[in-house]
């Protein structure tokens, strides 16, 4: 079994993951738990914008582009 | 800290908005729901062009209020900022939470998303926290259904224990019965049963107790289950509204006080200390919404969704997203120019003929010629230039991009240029919703 704690932003296009921490903390991590980010949120990258930041990611039927500095604060699964 | 006159003034308890022109036959109708699911749509199609604009009171966000009659009845619609949710993140979710709240409104209609119900319900179940008189309205159903997304309507409407109306707010369906649920609600009242997130043990039992203590002192002013839920986790904001509406602040009540710090150290001994109480309160709210969702919405029809996602990556990838976003703004600028030549020219001529014609009359009278001089060939030559140029390119530009809008570019256009923007310093969103 292969399972490994990664940040959103390492997790590569058309993989998913599940969420396990939101390290962000303030405005920005109410943002992301409004938004269906919480433990156990399962996320996919979908696409990745032309410079590669920002990246957009599928969440509870939504899609959703978010930034490589604030992916990096949220610790997944995959 | 006390409160000072400054605060006290921006608290925004935005009644005096609504008191101002309420009289007794006038139902108050909030309207509230998250950006872009057709607020706007369904508030204009309602009120039609008997609207008006402001601010908030206190405050740099914009207040549109506006009215219609249905059955014989006024009611006036009261616009809230679109927001994800009511707990106070950004102004627009202090005057949201206040407005819905403390506003007083006889019902409140929440919009919601059909391709996005689960998200959606995070507001809801918020706002049903505060009031029971809410009526929901899952707007852009004629979106979900291309998508192959069907919304149980009745299970919705089951689940959270109000009416739920299916719109088209675009094509005007489903607008009636709408108003139909609301003219029930706020004018008769129809009793719906208490839907309940239930979060969790240490914290139910901490609101169960506190909302004992505090029902006296408060009485049917607010729903003081909401009122507990959130003095457990109280900010200045909530605060300051609180004790300008309530006239009291009963975080002065030495008593109550005391109540509150009491069950916060039992939370807390349970294990989920002070800062985590908001985290836990969200993801009750996110796993209840996860929970109605799947039992409401069915998604018949994946190929759609990847037929959506292979257009999002011809839109957005390193090789074809920039020059597909340059080709067509130049096309559309290419539009604007070459196709607003012609009825330029024709107005032109038109327009320049009157002025022929007006020489003619100011010469019939014998005006001086210093009167034909400004009024003739300053003032309306220029009036007539300028409408000539500008409006042609205007009528053909604006709606391009409204179209550009509407069929969902705009978004992949920021998404596209998001890292630009931002090395610009245009501070943007921090998560953009395509
Ligand atoms: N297909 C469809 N589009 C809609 C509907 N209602 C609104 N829209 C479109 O959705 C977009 C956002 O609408 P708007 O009213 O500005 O959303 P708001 O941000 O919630 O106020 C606009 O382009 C509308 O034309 C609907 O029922 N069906």
């Amino acid at each position: 079994m292969r399972e490994k704690n990664l940040s959103l932003d390492k997790l590569p296009i058309g993989e998913k993951c599940v969420v396990k921490r939101i390290l962000s903390d303030g405005r920005l991590r109410r943002r992301m738990m409004d938004l269906g980010i919480v433990y156990g949120t399962e996320i996919e990258a979908i696409q990745s914008s032309p410079s590669g930041d920002p990246v957009a990611y599928g969440i509870r039927g939504a899609v959703i582009a978010i930034r490589s500095e604030d992916a990096k604060k949220i610790i997944i699964r995959m | 800290m006390g409160l000072t006159n400054q605060s006290t003034g921006s608290a925004g308890v935005p009644k005096d908005i609504v008191i101002e022109s309420k009289n007794d036959k006038e139902k108050v109708i909030a309207i509230a729901g998250n950006p872009n699911v057709g607020k706007s749509t369904v508030f204009n199609s309602l009120t039609g062009l008997k609207q008006h604009t402001g601010n908030w009171p206190g405050k740099t966000v914009e207040n549109a209020q506006g009215e219609y009659e249905h059955r014989g009845v006024k009611f006036r619609l009261v616009d809230i900022p679109g927001t994800y949710s009511l707990m106070a993140n950004s102004v627009e979710e202090e005057v949201a939470r206040d407005f819905i709240c403390f506003g007083n409104a006889d019902a409140v209609i929440v919009v919601m998303d059909a391709t996005c119900i689960e998200r959606n319900l995070n507001l809801v179940l918020q706002i049903l926290e505060v009031t029971r008189n809410v009526v929901v309205c899952v707007n852009l159903m004629d979106e979900a259904k291309r998508k192959g997304i069907q919304v149980d309507i009745d299970e919705l409407s089951l689940q959270l224990g109000v009416p739920v109306v299916g719109t088209s707010a675009r094509s005007g369906e489903g607008l009636n019965e709408l108003m139909d649920e609301v003219y029930n609600i706020s004018c008769h009242g129809k009793l719906t049963f208490y839907v309940k997130t239930d979060y969790g043990e240490e914290i139910e039992s901490a609101i169960k107790n506190i909302q004992e203590h505090i029902s006296p002192i408060i009485g049917d002013k607010i729903d003081t289950r909401f009122l507990s839920l959130r003095l457990l986790d109280i900010d200045e904001k909530l605060r300051e509204s609180l004790s300008s509406y309530i006239g009291e602040d009963i975080l002065k009540n030495e008593d109550a006080l005391n109540k509150i710090k009491e069950e916060l150290d039992n939370i807390e001994k349970s294990g989920i200390n002070k800062e985590e109480i908001r985290d836990v309160i969200v993801l009750k709210i996110v796993q209840k919404a996860e929970k109605i969702y799947k039992q409401v919405v069915k998604v018949n029809n994946k190929e759609y969704n990847s037929r959506d996602r292979k257009i999002d990556k011809i839109l957005t990838s390193k090789k074809t997203g920039i020059p597909i976003m340059i080709l067509l703004l130049m096309g559309i600028f290419w539009l604007t120019i070459t196709g607003a030549n012609y009825p330029s020219e024709l107005i032109a001529s038109g327009l320049f003929w009157l002025q022929d014609r007006l020489t003619d009359m100011f010469n019939y009278f014998n005006a001086p010629s210093w009167l034909h001089g400004i009024l003739v060939l300053g003032m309306y030559r220029t009036l007539a230039w300028v409408v000539s140029v500008m409006l042609p390119p205007m009528a053909i530009f604006f709606p391009l991009f409204t179209l550009l809008e509407d069929v969902g570019y705009l978004p992949r256009v920021a998404f596209n240029m998001d890292k630009m923007f931002k090395k610009a310093h245009a501070h943007g969103k921090q998560a953009l919703t395509m």
